[in-house]
Parts: structure tokens; sequence; C-alpha cells
């Protein structure tokens, strides 16, 4: 494994002429019973990198769907140490980059340097912190990179270029565009303004560019060809597996 | 470049989606706090609508049974029964004058809810107050008050549905509406520059109750004491004495029924360092980096953590933390009406409780401003219920 290992995942699928796949399923869900056999599942059916949501008590920039199922996780007794764990366990069976995506104050009483090692031991690629913009995140950011673990840039529809390149300069893993003003949530349709941001994203960072945030089906994307590498995906997921379906019919319709 | 640090805490720990409404706000503040217009502007409310200079109170008869000259800072006579409405006046200018048509705000008790919705309906501006579910039905007398000002209360039914959560919400709509809406923040902590924002429209109660003090007695008061929820009536009183080294600056937290291991809200005593509402700053947490639940008989005291200039200023040494308990505010809460004819908050009430717990390290004839933060009218339910449940 590697810091490009996420990019490279990415590129790997662009290359075969897809966008890649990254669903997103909080640590735990819908019971830690079932959870890593739904990540092996996604893994099997065609996600490229997986995103595993670290439950925190206060998660201000997610929609009510992740953050019921992330409370429901939490009553459940999941923490970091137990999905860093069941991680390092199961990681050798997953082909996709794996991404642990939550907030800062877990990963801060976890201890930061000693989250970069046992995330990266457990074959963790990237860290996405909900709640740490680059100000705060830089030091951190160059711990994790020292243990081979990329910590994700997060950009919107309100960063001003400027802004973007404090991010892209030393970023990587990806940069993660979110596609809406507002919080984790599938929608039915994206902003206008959302090519221009994009556009920027897409000529000032050297890794490529995931689209989150809103996302419930492929065609969403079919009007932004060539300014989204990655597409994640965690609401509409969440809702199809509360409905009992399984997460391999989930991906059919995005592969 | 990290901003808004008081020693090790504070800082901005936010989505960076909330990064350009946060440097958006401190740009305007640098702009227009210092106007000429907004200054004249703002201390005209302050005089005419809020009712200030609020009286510093020379307590006699409690003075005399206590062995010490109490002094209250009556911010129970400002306009809405408390010094929130010293911050909302200010942020609602300050709201209108960055071109803005509405604001939103958390609340708690209400008591923020309501002083924001009377700054909205006064400017003219729009008014959203996130009110956690549990709180809508505990102070149901408040959200009525915000409603007849015209805002809007909305229920917050995620996490414990109380402050904590109702802040996540109000965040939450402020990403989403950060172009045409304000967060009016209660209270002296979140993301930089709140604190400091905060700070600046509270710490006229500091100012007002040196220059009254002076005025009176001609000396600097021997100690300033307040009760510390998120920070703001705190940090009101005490940032005009940090510089005057001889005056003793006490913060008194809430210690809930004060049993081993209860649920409090003394997160400066209790509590350990973490990065909670965009500060890094003092939080009852488990070990695993999850927000507890907090409690205290003060509804507006009731939050697991603290504003980062407080926990600074405790480590410096510059201040000190008490905690006081339920039933130690009641007793003051009684003692006030009976004595001095005052009907203090539960909040104000733990301030008081410390300085009648503490009579005896305290000096003889030493003189000592408690901040009344607030009036206990709101209250009554609650002291009731009290009463009842202690058999009383
Ligand atoms: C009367 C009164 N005092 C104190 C507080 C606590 O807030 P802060 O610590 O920000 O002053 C409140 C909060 O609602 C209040 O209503």
């Amino acid at each position: 494994m590697s810091i490009t290992t996420l990019a490279d995942k990415i590129n790997d699928a662009n290359a075969k002429g897809r966008t890649a796949l990254i669903p997103f399923l909080p640590g735990g869900y819908p019971t830690k019973e079932v959870f890593w056999k739904e990540i092996l599942e996604l893994d099997a059916n065609g996600a490229d990198i997986i995103e595993i949501g670290m439950p925190f008590s206060d998660p201000v920039a997610d929609g009510p769907v992740v953050e019921a199922a992330s409370m429901k996780c939490l009553d459940a007794g999941v923490n970091l140490k137990w999905i860093i764990e069941g991680l390092a366990e199961v990681r050798p069976q997953i082909n996709a980059g794996i991404v642990l995506m939550g907030y800062y104050n877990p990963v801060l009483q976890y201890g930061l340097e000693k989250f970069a090692k046992d995330a990266n031991a457990a074959g963790v690629n990237g860290l996405i912190i909900a709640d740490l913009p680059f100000e705060e995140g830089v030091d951190f950011r160059d711990l994790l990179a020292e243990n081979e673990v990329a910590l994700v840039p997060l950009v919107g529809l309100n960063t001003e270029p400027e802004r973007m390149k404090l991010y892209a300069n030393g970023g990587n893993g990806f940069c993660y565009f979110v596609s809406v003003l507002g919080t984790t949530g599938d929608r039915d349709s994206l902003p206008e303004e959302i090519k221009v941001g994009l556009k920027h994203a897409k000529e000032i960072f050297d890794i490529p560019v995931a689209l989150g945030f809103g996302l419930k089906h492929p065609s969403q994307l079919e009007q932004l060809e060539g300014l989204v590498d990655a597409a994640v995906f965690g609401s509409a997921l969440i809702r199809h597996i509360d409905e009992g379906k399984s997460s391999a019919e989930f991906m059919k319709v995005w592969t | 470049m990290k901003r808004g640090y008081y020693g090790d805490f504070g800082g901005q720990f936010v989505p960076e989606l909330l990064m350009p409404p946060l440097l958006e706000l401190e740009e305007a503040m640098g702009k227009i706090l210092k106007s000429a217009e907004f200054q004249q502007e703002y201390t005209s409310l302050l005089k005419n609508f809020v009712g200030r200079p609020t009286a510093l109170t020379h307590c006699q008869n409690l003075s005399r049974e206590l062995g010490f000259n109490l002094w209250l800072k009556r911010e129970d006579l400002a306009h809405t029964g408390a010094h929130k409405i010293n911050n909302t006046v200010g942020q609602a200018l300050l709201t209108k004058m960055m071109g803005k048509p509405k604001m939103l705000a958390e609340t708690g008790a209400g008591q923020h809810g309501v002083a924001t919705a009377t700054a909205a309906a006064l400017l003219d501006l729009e008014c959203d107050i996130y009110m956690g579910a549990t709180d809508v039905k505990r102070q149901s007398h408040n959200v009525r008050r915000m409603e007849l000002f015209g805002a809007k209360c909305i229920p917050v039914h995620s996490g414990t549905q109380t402050l904590k959560d109702a802040i996540n919400a109000a965040l939450r709509q402020w990403i989403a509406n950060q172009r045409t809406t304000h967060y009016c923040f209660g209270t002296a902590a979140g993301p930089h520059p709140f604190p400091l924002l905060v700070r600046e429209f509270q710490s006229i109660i500091g100012r007002e109750a040196k220059q009254q003090f002076k005025e009176r007695t001609g000396e600097m008061p021997y100690m300033v004491v307040a009760c510390v929820g998120g920070g703001s009536n705190a940090i009101g009183m005490f940032h005009e004495f940090v510089n005057e080294k001889s005056v003793k600056i006490v913060g008194v937290e809430a210690a809930g029924t004060g049993k081993p291991g209860c649920t409090n809200s003394a997160p400066i005593n209790l509590g350990t360092p973490g990065v909670l509402h965009g500060m890094n700053t003092l939080l009852l947490q488990t070990d695993d980096g999850q927000i507890l639940p907090s409690h205290s008989i003060a509804a507006g005291l009731d939050y697991p953590g603290v504003g980062p200039e407080h926990v600074h200023l405790h480590d410096t040494g510059r201040a000190e933390f008490g905690m006081v308990n339920d039933s130690q505010a009641i007793n003051a809460f009684q003692m006030l009406c009976q004595k001095e004819g005052i009907l203090p908050a539960l909040e104000s009430s733990h301030a008081l409780a410390w300085a009648i717990e503490n009579k005896d390290i305290i000096p003889k004839d030493a003189n000592v401003i408690v901040n009344l933060s607030g009036r206990g009218d709101k209250d009554m339910d609650i002291l009731d219920d009290y009463l009842a449940q202690h058999g009383k």
C-alpha cells in the first residue's frame, strides 16, 4: 500500500472507461454481526474504494439518514478500536481501497499518532475528517502521510480557487467535492453551479476528483461527463439496506 | 494559519463549507464593529431598548449575614430578563449591516432564543430558532414568546434532543443558508470568531460594573464571580478585570446533583480536552470521544462544553473555577428572594451560591461582585418541581 493507492484505484477505473465507485457505510451498520459481510459484498460487486464511517455523537456534516445510522452503531458499542481491529482481520480479502470517514474528536481521543500507525497497519488508505479544515488539519495530514495514509481534502460549491489551492498543495488521496451546500443525504437533483466548482477542482488538483453528498442514482452524473472521476454514495445505500435489500443489488445499478 | 486560539484552546474545527461564512464574519467584524455608524446605533439600542446601564446593587441584608460586601450586577433588569440581549442586539445589527435578511440561532432553555427573536423583531430580520425537542417541552413558555415575536421555533429531534443537538442543527442549517443568513451564536463558544464576537458584545457588563463600583467606592472589587454555561455572561464580566491583577476572578460551573459520578455541566472541573462545535476545549465525553449528556437544574448551564477562553483563564491560573450543585443553587435562589427581594435565574443562583458557600474564605468586608445574569421568573416551575420532589 502507498499514499497513492486511492488515486491509483480511481485512475484504474477511469482507464476502463468507468467512474470509480465509492460506497459509504457507517462502521457496524446495519449490525456489528453482518457489517464486514456487507463490506466484502460491496468489494465483490464493483466498489473501487469503500468508505467506512466512524460514528460520532455529534455529526454536524451529516443529514438525518447517516446520523440515525451512526447513532444505531454507537448504541451497539461500535468504536474506533472495533473498526480498526475488524478491518485488520478482513483487509486481505478486500481488493478495494479503504477510507475511514468521521469527525475529529474520536480520532483525537484515540491519539493522533497511534491512529496513524494503527490505521496504516490495518490497511487503511485514507481518512476523511468532516470537521477539520485546512488550517487545523495540515499537521495531521503530514503525520498521516508519513504513515502512508492520505488525508482526503473536502471542498465544495463555496470553496474559492484560492482555498482549493491550499488543499491541493501537498494534498493526497483524492479530492472529495461536496455536491451541495448542505449535509449528507440523497437529493433528486444537483445544483447547476456544480459544474463551475468541479471544473475548478479538476484544474487545481493533481489527484482525482470524487463527487459526494446527495447522490442516489447514476443518471445524476450524466450531465457531468469528464468532470467527475469517482462517485460517493451513502444515504441511498443505507436506505436500500434498511429496506432489507442487498448491497450487491444496489451496486448493480451503478456498475 | 490557525485562528482564534486562547493558549491551546479555541480554533475553527468546522466543515470546509463553513469556512467561507466564518471568514466573511471575521472580516465584517473588522470593518463594521468599529465604524461610527455601528457604534452609535448599538450604544443607542443598549441605552434605549435594552435599558443599560443595568444597576449595581449592594445587598445590605445579605452582606451583614455573610460578613462580606455582596454586590450584584443586575443583568436581570435588562430587556427580556437576562444578559443574552446584549449579544443578540449586537449580532442583529451586524447582520443588518452585512446585508443579510435572516438570523438563525440555537437555544437551550430558550433565553437566547427569546433574545434573538426580540432583536430580530426590532430590526426586521427573519428568524429561525433551533431548540431540542426535550427543551421545547420543558420551556413551552419561551417557545410561545419567540413565536409572538415572529420567529419560527424548530424542534430538533436528533441526538439527546437538547442544546448540543440544537447547535448541531443550527450549524447544518447555516451550511445550507450561509449566503442569506447570519448564525447568531448564543454564547462565548463555538468556532472562531464567535467567542471573540460574543465577548465583544458582553464585555459591557464588566465595563459598567467596574465604573459603577469605582464611582460608589473609589476602589476595585476584591472579587468578581459569574456562572459559566458556555461562558458569555462570565467572559462579559471578567474581560474588563483580567488585567486588573488585584481582582480575583471566579467562574462557577454546575455540578448537577453533586453526587460522585452524577451527570453534571462542569467540563472545566470534570471534563477532558477535546473538539466539539468547532472548538478545542474541555468536554464531558467518553474515552472514545463521544460527547456525554450534561445536566443541571439550570437549563442555561446544561451544556457539555465551555468557551475556550475560560479554559485558558483556568490553565494560566488567572481565574478559578468552582462548582455548585443543584441544592446549593436552590438555597441561594431562595435566600436572595427572601433577604433582598430579588428573584434570580437558577443559572445566576449558581454564582451567588458559590459566594455563599465560600463565605469563610472571603475576607471580612471584602467587596464581591456577583453577576446576576438573569431573572428567575422562567424557573418557577422547575423550582416547584424540585421542592415537591425533595419534600419541601
Ligand atoms: C440567565 C442566564 N445566565 C447564564 C446563562 C448561561 O450562559 P452563558 O454561560 O453563556 O452566560 C444563561 C443561558 O441561557 C442564562 O439564561
